[in-house]
């Protein structure tokens, strides 16, 4: 529907993708609005593409976004942002790319290659492209597993939702003992777009 | 009101134990595993996973007998399995009300095929419900124990890989305890016998007309008023999708489809200009309403084959395609074995031994992709071992000496026994390798017989697979640890040498146990000496398959974040060029 927001989150299996588009998604409810989300369980978690799909909004009908229709992908991997770029709309779309490869096996063995070029290969597109050393700065918030709470960070730039909702959140979904760091990792993100 | 988020199968166990259900059981399989999952969380409910769902199925079924409300549930293919059962049931009808829950997996996400359990419910002649999300999940479970208690039948609640696993908002209520049934000794009932059966075919074509009436008035079903100019008929998941696509469409939207409800539908029909039917997989919908004489097209337009999506529905009917940008490269990413996983020491060396396989399904099943391909056949669960056993009937022996049968410890237990069984009684000389991780993997880890723990994570007797084996009368049983590679290929050799039924025991945790993780984190990460390693000319330890090892200028090289320092690279790597974190050789 043309005016839900529908957010695509990408990346390798393990990487925390669920946990995010779980904080998203609850952070839209938290809003008063309508929300659904999608993904596969299964063989796609032993280290495989995986993908999540969150669409929010005075009402949303079907769990599924529809190719065009997109309007951020938020990628955990590289290569695995320019796989969904047939997923967004038009003109408008954003894509925020963690700058992390990681190379499949298919690639050690010959039988495929890495994609070279993913900037360029949406910028000719106009889509507005950035990059984030996720891994550094997740480093920096003092704990490596919080690369998914700084790419939210930095996809909060493009939802309307208050900071406290994200906030609010954030407290309640990460263990305990990871509450500063996440906190951190969430700022660190939020700051990369000035 | 309170509202939680919720995804279809939490929906399911919540609705369930609203409902007041007293039993629940299952055997997981992906889509339907957060089910059980969640309602064993309910201290009011007793909730087990079974050792297969033919065994899920009669429980849940002898707690309805019983009195109580039970419920049991499966993926599509589960169903198959527990078919035996599902089809006297509906001869013997319930006392307690029994909701059978099958999650099919339409675009098979993790199965092996795409069967659409809708046409169980008409073939065993039971009501089938269908619901689109979250919140009709939750709430046609309740409907469905009232329904199954007021007809005196199973209900199929019928779920798919979209339903069970997208998350949406759910007003949710609290627990109404339904106290047992009493039991009332009933032989003509509950003894199939076939006088008794006779009488109780009648009794199912009664119901089945009563069925037919009630789906009329269901709440289930409904019609929705819009532009009068096009109407769809839809269920399920198919919905949503077609209401994306036709928000102002007319719609007749069942969420009780089987008996099919004629009146609504003539209703619905004689209120719009031409009507298509808008469903994913069979056309189950498009065929009862023209057997009823209705001229409706819906397999003309959307296809048999995959899941549905709004994009399919757009282009299927009306031929066209949002706006959009180019799909972009995408490199082939398969699922693997995780680093460290005990799989690997045994595919490795299959590859090694360039052994014929007859697999199986689980996390090994990925032994079947590159690098290892060291697979010839997967078809269902326990077929690995019984397809050895008709290799070595068809080619004899020079043949099988060089086969092996590869079986997970859950699957074994499915339906692995029989077929060892067979192997014994019928003097076959297969070698079967049962993979005991100590635990379902896959599915995401649930316990199991021979795991030692049950559903609710107390303490239970684990199954000795030694003694079973023996049992059944195989002499020769193996014990290795699948990551001492050298030894692990020994004995694989011996086994497959040796000219009578042989069960190697391949022993060694899933690496994502809790406690192998623990393990991991204490252990030292490995690193690659790069002017020591050969790289692209010797690929030995891409070989092995361990996703943390990847070839990066030509030389190997380890993502620590991925690494669990188990050393089986460094036993594969002929150059010293392994070693541990902070040492250089
Ligand atoms: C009839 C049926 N039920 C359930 C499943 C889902 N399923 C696939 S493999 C598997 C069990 C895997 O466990 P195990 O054999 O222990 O191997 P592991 O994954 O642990 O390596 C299950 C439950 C199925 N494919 N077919
Ligand atoms: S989940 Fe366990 S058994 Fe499955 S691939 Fe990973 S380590 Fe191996
Ligand atoms: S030690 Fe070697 S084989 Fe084991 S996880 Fe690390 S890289 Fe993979």
């Amino acid at each position: 529907m043309a005016n839900t927001k529908n957010i695509i989150i990408s990346g390798v299996g393990g990487q925390g993708i669920l946990t995010a588009s779980e904080i998203l998604a609850l952070c839209a409810m938290e809003e008063g609005l309508d929300v659904k989300k999608s993904e596969v369980h299964g063989m796609s978690q032993r280290g495989g593409s995986v993908v999540s799909f969150v669409k929010f909004g005075e009402k949303v009908y079907s769990p599924l976004i529809e190719k065009g229709s997109g309007d951020v992908i938020l990628a955990f991997e590289k290569a695995e942002a320019l796989r969904w770029r047939g997923y967004l709309k038009k003109t408008g779309g954003v894509v925020i790319m963690n700058t992390l490869e990681i190379y499949p096996n298919t690639v050690s063995l010959g039988l495929d290659t890495y994609p070279e070029n993913i900037r360029e290969e949406f910028e000719k597109y106009n889509v507005k492209t950035i990059e984030v050393d996720a891994v550094k700065l997740s480093k920096e918030a003092g704990d490596p597993r919080t690369q998914n709470t700084v790419l939210l960070g930095v996809l909060s730039n493009f939802i309307d939702f208050s900071v406290d909702t994200w906030i609010n959140v954030i407290e309640r979904r990460v263990p305990p003992k990871t509450t500063q760091a996440n906190l951190k990792a969430f700022e660190l993100g939020r700051g990369v777009i000035k | 009101m309170k509202k939680a988020f919720l995804s279809g199968n939490e929906a399911a166990a919540r609705g369930a134990w609203e409902a007041g259900v007293h039993v629940a059981t299952a055997y997981p399989g992906t889509p339907s595993t957060e089910i059980l999952e969640n309602v064993s969380k309910f201290k009011e409910v007793y909730a087990e996973w079974s050792p297969n769902e033919k065994t899920a199925f009669e429980v849940a079924l002898g707690a309805s007998i019983a009195g109580a409300r039970a419920m049991v549930s499966m993926k599509h293919v589960g169903l198959n399995v527990a078919a035996d059962p599902l089809f006297s049931s509906s001869y013997t009808g319930v006392n307690g009300g029994f909701v059978i829950i099958s999650a099919d997996d339409p675009g098979m996400h993790s199965s092996q095929n795409e069967q659409d359990n809708r046409r169980y419910a008409k073939f065993a002649k039971i009501p089938l419900l269908e619901p689109s999300d979250s919140q009709e999940v939750h709430d046609f479970i309740k409907e469905g124990f009232e329904i199954s208690e007021k007809f005196d039948t199973p209900v199929l609640l019928r779920l798919t890989t979209r339903v069970s696993h997208s998350k949406g908002i759910v007003k949710v209520d609290e627990r109404k305890d339904v106290p047992l049934k009493d039991y009332k000794k009933l032989p003509e009932k509950y003894i199939i016998l076939p006088a008794h059966a006779k009488k109780r075919h009648y009794f199912v074509e009664e119901r089945t007309i009563k069925l037919r009436e009630y789906a009329n008035t269901s709440p289930l079903n409904r019609i929705e008023w819009g532009d009068r100019s096009l109407g769809i008929i839809t269920s399920g998941i198919s919905y949503l999708h077609a209401k994306e696509v036709f928000p102002n469409a007319s719609f007749l939207k069942l969420g009780f489809s089987w008996p099919f409800p004629e009146k609504l539908l003539k209703e619905f029909l004689d209120g719009v200009e031409k009507a298509i039917v808008i469903e994913e997989n069979e056309p189950f919908l498009e065929e009862e309403i023209k057997f009823l004489g209705y001229n409706v097209e819906g397999k003309k337009y959307i296809p048999l084959v995959d899941e549905l999506s709004p994009e399919v529905v757009r282009k299927g009917v009306l031929k066209e395609e949002l706006e959009r940008l180019p799909d972009g490269k995408g490199v082939q990413r398969p699922p693997q074995l995780c680093p460290g996983c005990p799989h690997i020491g045994i595919f490795y060396n299959l590859w090694r031994l360039r052994a014929t396989v007859t697999g199986d399904i689980g996390c090994y099943t990925l032994g079947a992709l590159p690098p290892y391909r060291a697979m010839d056949t997967t078809i269902c669960m326990g077929a690995s071992v019984t397809n050895a056993h008709g290799f070595d009937k068809a080619r004899g022996w020079d043949f099988t000496k060089k086969t092996v049968a590869v079986i997970g410890d859950s699957t074994f237990v499915h339906s692995g026994i029989t077929g060892l069984a067979d192997i014994v009684y019928n003097k076959g000389n297969s070698t079967v390798i049962i993979l005991d991780n100590r635990i379902t993997a896959m599915t995401g880890h649930q316990h199991h017989p021979g795991s030692g723990k049950n559903a609710k994570g107390e303490k239970t007797p684990k199954l000795d697979f030694e003694k079973l084996a023996k049992a059944i009368g195989v002499r020769k049983v193996y014990h290795v640890d699948p990551h001492k590679l050298r030894e692990t290929r020994k004995v694989l050799r011996e086994a497959m040498a040796t000219e009578e039924p042989t069960v190697v025991l391949s022993e060694r945790p899933c690496a994502l146990l809790p406690e192998e993780r623990k393990k991991a984190k204490e252990r030292p990460k490995k690193v690659v000496l790069t002017d020591k390693c050969k790289g692209e000319k010797c690929m030995g330890c891409i070989k092995l398959g361990c996703p943390a090892i990847s070839l990066r200028d030509g030389k190997a090289y380890i993502e620590p974040l991925l690494c669990v320092g188990c050393d089986l690279c460094q036993q594969v790597c002929p150059f010293d060029a392994i070693v541990e974190e902070g040492q250089n050789g």
